[in-house]
This record gives C-alpha cells, structure tokens and sequence, in this order.
C-alpha cells in the first residue's frame, strides 16, 4: 500500500508538468491547427527564466572576507544582500517562485512573437510542413540559451523552508516512511490551480467561448466577424505562459539544461495522441495518467517482470491507443481520423 | 510541377553515366572545395545513400517518418556483430546490415502504417525512441548501451578468429582494408553503393510502381475508388527506404567499426529530413544535395572558432572586423546546430521545395527571358525533373 | 419487376442512419444490365449516401448491395473497384499533382495489374499499350491538347471529364455517376452527354445522379426517385414525368 501510494504521488508532479505541456500543445493544435514542435522549447524558456532571475539577483561585488584575517581574501556578495541584508537574502532564496512574475511578461511577448512572426504564416500549410518549421525553430531557440548559459544543467533551489520533505504516510496513516518532497506536492499543487484557471478562463470569460467555438467549428467562427486572428494570438500566448510556468517551477526538481524542452516535448505529443487531439481534458487526463504509469513501471516489481518497461512505456501506450482509438481517451470522433 | 516526368530512356542513361563520374571523380573536383579527403566523401556517401532511401518514402508517398534513424542504428549494430561473430569482411556486415533493419521495418512499418498524417509520424518517433532506449537500458546485452558496441580481441569471428596479440583487426574486403590506398578504398566502396543505391531509386521514379506511389501521396482515396490496396505500396515503399537506411548504417560501421545507441536519436531522424528538404522533396538528385551540404558545411562550419573568423575579416576595417565576428561568430563552431536549425526554417519557409526548386525556378526564368523577345508568350509548361 | 433480364445492380433493404437522422430508410433498387438508370430527387434525399453505400465508402446499417453474384457489403473501396464498378465523385477526385495522362494511367494499370503489383525495375515508357490507350481515351474526352499539363491547374469542368476518362478506362462493368455535369457549362454539358451515349451503346451500364432534367431525360432508360432516404417513384421517364408523387416531391422545383 505504501509503494502504491509513493508511486502515485511521484507520477503527480511529472504528470503534471506532462498536463500542463499537453495543455498548451492541444490550445494551439484544437484552435489555430498548428501542430507546434516548438512548444517544448517554450517550456524550457520557462526555466531559463528562472535561471535568469537567479543571475540577475545574485549579481555581486568582491568585498573583504572578514573572517579570513591572516591575508586579504576576498569573496562575492550579491548586491541585494549588501544593500538590504537578511531581506535580499530571503529575495534571492525566493527566486523560484518570484520568477513566475518575471516568466509571465516575457512568455506572453515571446508567444506573441512567435505566433506573428512565424506560426501565423503556417495555419494553411501542411502538418508535415508545421512539424517541421517548428522543429527548425526549437533547435534554433535551444542553440541560442546552449550559447548563452553553457550545455551543463544549472541546478536551482527551492526556498528553505519548502525544501524538506512531507510526511505524507502519517497524514494518511500510513506507515512513517512514506515522505514526499514539499516542492513536488507544491508543483502539483501548481499545475492543477493553473490548468483550473485556464479552465475557468475558457468556460467563464467571453474570449474563452469564442475560444472554444473556434475549437468546436474553426470555419464557422471565423465567418461569424469575429476577429479570429488577434484571439489566436491571444491563445498562442495564453499556451506559451502555460508552458513557461510550467518550465519555471520544474527548475528546482530537475536542474534545467538547453535541451529539456526536446525532452519533454516528444513525451508531451504522446501526451496529447493518447489524450486526444484536441481535446482538452483529454490531455489533462492523460498527462496525469502517464505520469503515475510511467513512475508505477519504474517499480523493481514491475521491471522484474517486464525489464526495462519503465523506458518505454509511454511510447508503448501511445502506439496502443493510436492502433486502438486513434481519437485518443477524449478526443471527438472525426478529428485527424482520416 | 509533376514529380515523376515521362523521360525517355536515353536520358536517364545519360543521367546515370554521369551521376556515376562526378561521384567516382569525387577526389578530383572536391579538392578546389577542401573536401576532397576520405573521410568526408565517404560520409557524403553514406549519408547519401541515407537521404536517397528516405526520399523513396517521404519524397513518393507523402508519409513523414520522424523514426528512420532508428534503421540505421539497427545496420550499425548488426554490422559490428556480424564482425565479431563471422568475419571481418565487409560482405556480410552489409548485407545483414541491410537485411535486419529490413526486417525491423516490415514490423515497425506493418503497425505505423495502419495511421497515416500526423499519427504516422508519432507512431513512427514512438517506435524510435523505445529503440533508443532500450538499446541504453535493457539490451545492453547486445548493444553495450553508453559504451557503444565495439571489437574486442576475442570475438569469435569463425571466419576469421584474430591472430595472436595482433591488435584489433580492420574491416576489409578480400584482403583491402578500408584505410588502403590512403582511405580510397573506403570512399569508393560506399561510392560503388551510392551509384548502385542511386539507379535503383531512378528505376523505382520511372517505373509503375513508382507512379502508383506518387498517386498515393496525390490522393490516397482515389487510389482506393481505383481499385488499388494503398496499404502494400506504401509498406514496400517504407521497407525499401529501411533497408536504404540500414546499409548506410552498417557503411557507417564498415568505416568505423563501432556502434552507438545515440545514431537511433530522433534528432538524428530529424537530420535526414532536413537533407531531404533542403534537397527537394521527392527530386531524384534533391536529397543527395541536401545530405552533401549539410555534411560539407557541418564539417567547414563546425570546424571554425573565432581566431579564424578574424582572419578571414582582417580585410575589414576594425571595427567592421570585429563586427562581423561577432556576428557570425555564434553560427560556426558549437553553434553549428544554430545555423541547421535556421536553415531548416528558411528553407521550409521560402523555399518547400528546396534547392532543386529553386534550380528549376532559375531555369524557368532565364528560359522566359530568352524566349521572352519571341512573341509567343505561351511557354509550354514542362515537366520539372530534379 | 418480373423481367427476366440480367440484375447488375441489386440493391435490397439497405438502411443507414446518421446520429438519429435516418438518410437512407429500406431502399430497394434493381439495375438491369446496359440500362441507364437515373436517380433523380431534392437536395438531401441520400442520393450521394446510397452511392457511397454502393462502393464501401459507407457501411449499410442493414440490408445488402448485390453486383452481380458478389456480395459487395462490406468489401473495401479497392475490391469494389476490382470487381467491376467505377465512380465519378460530385467534387472531382483526381491526383492533381500527376499529369492528365499519368492520371488515366493509373487507372488503367489497376485494371491490368490488380490490386497490388511490385514492379519497380519496369520503365513507364515501356508502357506502350498502356500510354496509347491512355492517349485514346484523352482524345477521346478532348483533353489531348493538356495531355502533359499538371492536372492541378485544370477548370473544374475539365477536371470532371478527366475523372471520366479515369474511369472509362477501366471499362467498368457498371459506372456511377454523381452530377457528372454539375458546374459545367451549357455547351460542355452537352459534350458530356454525347459522350455518354456513345458509351451507352457499348453496353455499360451506369447509374447516374442529376438535377439537371434535360441531362437526366436525354439520358435515362429508368429513373428512381429518391426523397427523404426513401424511393417514392420508380419506372420509364415518361412514366415519372406523370406521377403527382413525384411533382409534390419537388413542389414545382423542377418542371419535369
């Protein structure tokens, strides 16, 4: 029961970052029908902007190491620390999360960018000439941070007091070994609120109905005079936020490097495949369900049975459900069945 | 533009004579290039044969594997073990090479293709990556996961067991390493399978078979209402570009005799779709370009740092010198893959059908303007070849 | 019907519902061998659903489809083609990124070579029954002169009559057309009909689906009326042209 309950909580943060990757891939494919394969670059700019703020805060000066009195040694102190003491200690502990209102700006002008600089040119062109565009651009984004911050994964760190782990088996009375990392159970915590609030923004504002009829009947809102394009643009933002957020507070679980985006963005397509294209719960779903499976088939258990099946086991799902029902878990009859 | 154009026979002929001259003269003409040594031109060969093959699925039928890398780390690793178990001759290497990932694409091709569009591609990455990972994680039995598979003094090779405290033997064919005749031997080899790997994609284009394929890439329905079972074509055609990928892969292996998980990446997938759009999707000629460019430039580019840079804008003025380095400075060297990556998106962007339509578009122009005093205005529209 | 002539086209009970919306409700269709049998009713009738059911684009909810003595419910498209039955679509299907003579070719090398054949070291040009008759066909149609243009860039008109020759080509025993003329203009429709009559007399038979009266009056040798999924009216043209059924079915649409 313990090793069940474990697995599942650590399937919960991967899956979320999953969810919330899945979540803007399908925003994208559902409204504007641009199969984006540089969504998972924008997850990665996400952490990059975390890394960013952390520079940006620990920028510092050389001044006399006191506590060396028998030469002159020098060390480094960030600039906050020396102009506000205990309270620029605390700012730069605390970058993570405050890189969120940095990572917001940024990833809403970095979508915009990209959707009238690049995506907007593509919407009546081939999948295949999409993926491929795309493709060019992720590499393209993943050289320059390569160039910028070096190919070494630059480890971030979550503020002290989140950083121990929760004791998750007496809360649930089970056995006291069963501990949890709070950042983890924040970044589920997390993802679930943001994949709530753009729900709620789809279900609740009148942009997001627009949003969703233009899901539903792309053709026919656009003959209805709404001003489709500047409601993808808006949509195209809306995804890369959610990505970048996403991107942001993975920092502390597992350092960022130029390349995690690539990673993450072929796991997030399956994602989206076995959710159903388009559909948004779906992807949501999904995202979650992979990610408890994936950490369930990394048991020792399960691998003594099927050895090496926690590699491969996403990809397995994905060819099942493609042969199976290719409109995924949720996704509607008739979307990419042809 | 027609994909496949009603040539007469003796055209191709021709075609085909000189095809085989400029690559068996390969070391004549790239010399003005620097590129004229056997590394490189065998790479020219191998990633050629790689491209062509690729071309016969994606160029014909429309369908966009992002998992033919996959093929060729199945050639590569099977190569190597046919080198410890049988003989260190090449023979074998080339045709198990080739035949195994053949038959790694009958099965990979036979699940895939009950998709088409996207899912294709997907299902296709899907097979690819759970190749790559396995081969790092549970196989490593047969592929020596991280380390990379690699010769080992005591193979077995019943062939041919290793003489005593000799070292590590050489690939050879019949008694001539690949290193022979300062590398020649090596470069001709893949370039004798190039020409070979060439005709038969010319025979596939001008043929039937190759017609019923561009049909299906056209409209896969009507194909259908016509009385065709899609499904075979396009399976041959994907084995066929399978098997192209695994002889480049074990050529890979004959000329360097060691195999790694990482020739199985999808990005390494993703290169060869690169070469082939680059080139033109679907021109004979097209995706030999592309693989030939990449590689030349990959080479001249990934070899440059900025002290070079310098001296090659010490004509400048300064500033202008140190400008320029600045500029260009983040494309070469490490950020070759910067210069890939933008490449791909113009070329995808300005030009889809690569640098054969932009050679076709050239043509089409200096011919107007050449006809353009004339008087008929009505050019006759000609089917492009590539 | 009591006549003891050859059933190409047997048609027997075939029901197909859309989410509720019954489109074809127990229709019932005998196609005598070399006749043509118009199928003539409003929009939204299922005249389009029941030829889709014909050739496995859609699978009947029940009843079957008859071709002689094969069985043609749910076989695929291909082996319906096979077995003898060609379609000219209301939008033209054709391969707009082949020439106009690669197009008829396709068709005709179905014909020869079967469903599937591997035969990747045998040169097109060698083909020299294949192109001739292709090239027959073309003249044939009148669209010899763009013989070797891209068939992308044709007018729709022309687009349609080279979807003709694709299926002419085959020589199918039975021949369904859906709105062979619809968009053309009045001097190409009569083309079309010419041509049509001219195929009627080497015996194929066709089922054919028209608006356009003067087409379908110039045509038919029987016509079936379809409305609402169901046919109300079925027998020679002279007899439909007097049935008070058939003119409540249109309400003075169409002056038959």
């Amino acid at each position: 029961m313990d090793a069940l309950v474990l697995q599942i909580l650590n399937g919960l943060d991967k899956g979320g970052a999953y969810a919330l990757i899945a979540l803007g891939l399908t925003l994208a494919f559902g409204t504007l029908g641009i199969v984006n394969f540089a969504h998972g670059a924008l997850f990665m700019l996400g952490a990059f902007c975390a890394v960013s703020l952390q520079r940006i805060l620990t920028i510092s000066q050389k001044v006399r190491d006191e506590s060396i009195t028998f030469f002159e040694a020098y060390k480094e102190v960030p600039y906050l620390e020396l102009w506000l003491g205990d309270t620029g200690t605390k700012i730069i502990e605390w970058s993570v999360p405050l890189s969120i209102l940095m990572a917001i700006p940024i990833m809403v002008l970095i979508g915009i960018a990209m959707e009238r600089g690049l995506i907007r040119f593509f919407y009546k062109r081939t999948h295949a000439e999409q993926i491929l565009v795309t493709f060019g651009l992720a590499i393209v984004l993943q050289e320059i941070v390569k160039s910028l911050f070096g190919a070494n994964p630059i480890p971030q760190s979550a503020p002290e007091i989140v950083s121990g782990s929760a004791n998750v088996g007496a809360f649930l009375g089970l056995s006291d070994t069963l501990v949890y990392p709070y950042w983890r159970l924040i970044y589920f915590t997390f993802a679930v609120a943001v994949i709530g609030g753009v729900f709620a923004f789809l279900q609740y504002t009148t942009y997001g109905m627009v949003v969703r009829a233009g899901m539903a009947d792309r053709d026919t809102v656009g003959l209805l005079g709404i001003n489709i394009q500047r409601r993808f643009t808006i949509v195209f933002a809306l995804a890369a936020v959610v990505a970048g957020l996403a991107g942001v507070m993975y920092t502390p679980v597992v350092p960022p490097d130029y390349h995690m985006g690539m990673d993450f963005l072929v796991l997030s397509f399956v994602v989206v495949v076995v959710g159903g294209m388009g559909s948004l719960p779906g992807a949501v779903a999904a995202g979650f369900l992979l990610g408890i499976l994936e950490s369930f088939s990394s048991m020792n258990e399960i691998k003594q049975i099927f050895p090496g099946i926690d590699q491969i086991i996403i990809y397995l799902i994905a060819v099942v459900v493609i042969l199976v029902r290719p409109r995924g878990l949720m996704g509607r009859k008739g979307v990419m069945e042809s | 533009m027609s994909i496949l154009s009603m040539q007469s026979s003796r055209k191709d002929v021709v075609l085909m004579i000189a095809f085989a001259a400029a690559v068996l003269a390969m070391p004549i003409w790239l010399e003005p290039f620097g590129a004229a040594y056997p590394d490189l031109m065998q790479k020219f060969a191998i990633f050629g044969i790689f491209a062509i093959g690729f071309n016969i699925l994606f160029g014909l039928t429309g369908y966009l594997s992002f998992g033919h890398a996959a093929f060729l780390g199945v050639g590569s690793y099977t190569a190597v073990w046919m080198f410890k178990l049988l003989s260190m001759n090449i023979i074998p290497a080339l045709i198990f090479g080739t035949l195994i990932a053949g038959l790694f694409a009958v099965l990979i091709g036979f699940i895939s293709l009950r998709r088409s569009g996207i899912y294709f591609s997907i299902l296709t990455l899907a097979f690819a990556q759970m190749s790559y990972n396995m081969a790092y994680s549970v196989l490593t039995p047969i592929t020596n996961g991280e380390t990379g598979l690699q010769l080992a003094q005591d193979d077995p090779r019943i062939f041919d067991a290793a003489a005593e405290g000799s070292g590590l033997p050489l690939p050879e064919l019949f008694g001539v390493t690949m290193q022979d005749f300062d590398g020649l031997a090596g470069f001709y080899i893949c370039g004798i399978l190039l020409i070979i790997a060439f005709y038969i994609s010319l025979r596939i284009f001008r043929s039937p078979f190759g017609m019923k394929l561009v049909a299906i890439k056209s409209n896969q329905n009507r194909m259908g209402y016509t009385g065709f079972n899609t499904r075979p074509y396009l399976l041959v055609a994907f084995v066929i570009s399978g098997m192209y990928a695994g002889l480049a892969g074990s050529l890979m292996a004959v000329t360097d005799p060691l195999a790694g998980a990482e020739r199985m990446q999808w990005t390494a997938s993703g290169e060869v779709v690169l070469m082939t759009i680059l080139g033109g999707v679907g021109t004979l000629i097209g995706p030999l370009l592309g693989a030939g460019l990449i590689k030349y430039f990959e080479n001249i580019f990934s070899a440059y740092n900025e002290q070079i840079l310098h001296d090659i804008f010490s004509f400048l003025p300064e500033f202008l010198e140190n400008f320029m380095v600045f500029i260009v400075n983040p494309f070469v060297g490490e950020g070759w893959h910067l210069t890939l990556g933008a490449l791909f998106m113009v070329i995808v962007i300005f030009l889809p059908g690569g640098i054969m339509e932009g050679v076709n578009r050239l043509i089409a122009w200096v011919k107007r303007d050449r006809s353009g005093s004339s008087g008929d205005g009505k050019a006759k529209p000609q089917a492009s070849e590539g | 019907m009591s006549e003891s002539e050859n059933i190409v086209l047997d048609v027997t009970g075939v029901q197909k519902t859309f989410g509720g919306l019954q489109a074809l409700s127990n229709i019932n269709l005998k196609v005598k061998e070399g006749e043509t049998h118009a199928i003539i009713g409003p929009n939204g009738a299922g005249k389009s659903t029941l030829l889709n059911v014909c050739i496995g684009r859609l699978e009947p909810d029940e009843g079957s489809v008859m071709f002689g003595d094969v069985m043609l419910t749910g076989l695929t498209p291909y082996q319906i083609n096979q077995a003898g039955v060609a379609r000219v679509f209301q939008t033209p299907e054709i391969f707009p990124d082949l020439t106009l003579l690669q197009n008829v070719m396709i068709p005709a090398l179905a014909k020869r070579d079967g469903e599937f054949k591997f035969n990747p070291f045998k040169s097109i040009n060698e083909e020299k029954a294949l192109i001739d008759e292709a090239q027959h066909i073309l003249e044939d149609l009148g669209l010899a002169d763009q013989m070797n243009n891209v068939s992308a860039s044709m007018s729709r008109g022309d687009k349609r009559r080279l979807e003709l020759a694709m299926c002419l080509i085959q020589h199918p025993k039975l021949l369904l057309l859906d709105e062979p003329t619809a968009g053309m203009s009045r001097h190409d429709t009569n083309r079309t009909i010419e041509l049509l009559k001219r195929i009627k007399s080497r015996g194929m038979t066709k089922v054919i689906i028209e608006h356009d009266m003067h087409v379908v009056f110039s045509l038919a040798d029987r016509i079936s009326v379809l409305a609402q999924g169901a046919i109300i009216a079925g027998g020679t043209p002279d007899e439909v042209r007097g049935n008070p059924k058939v003119q409540e079915a249109y309400l003075g649409g169409a002056h038959l």
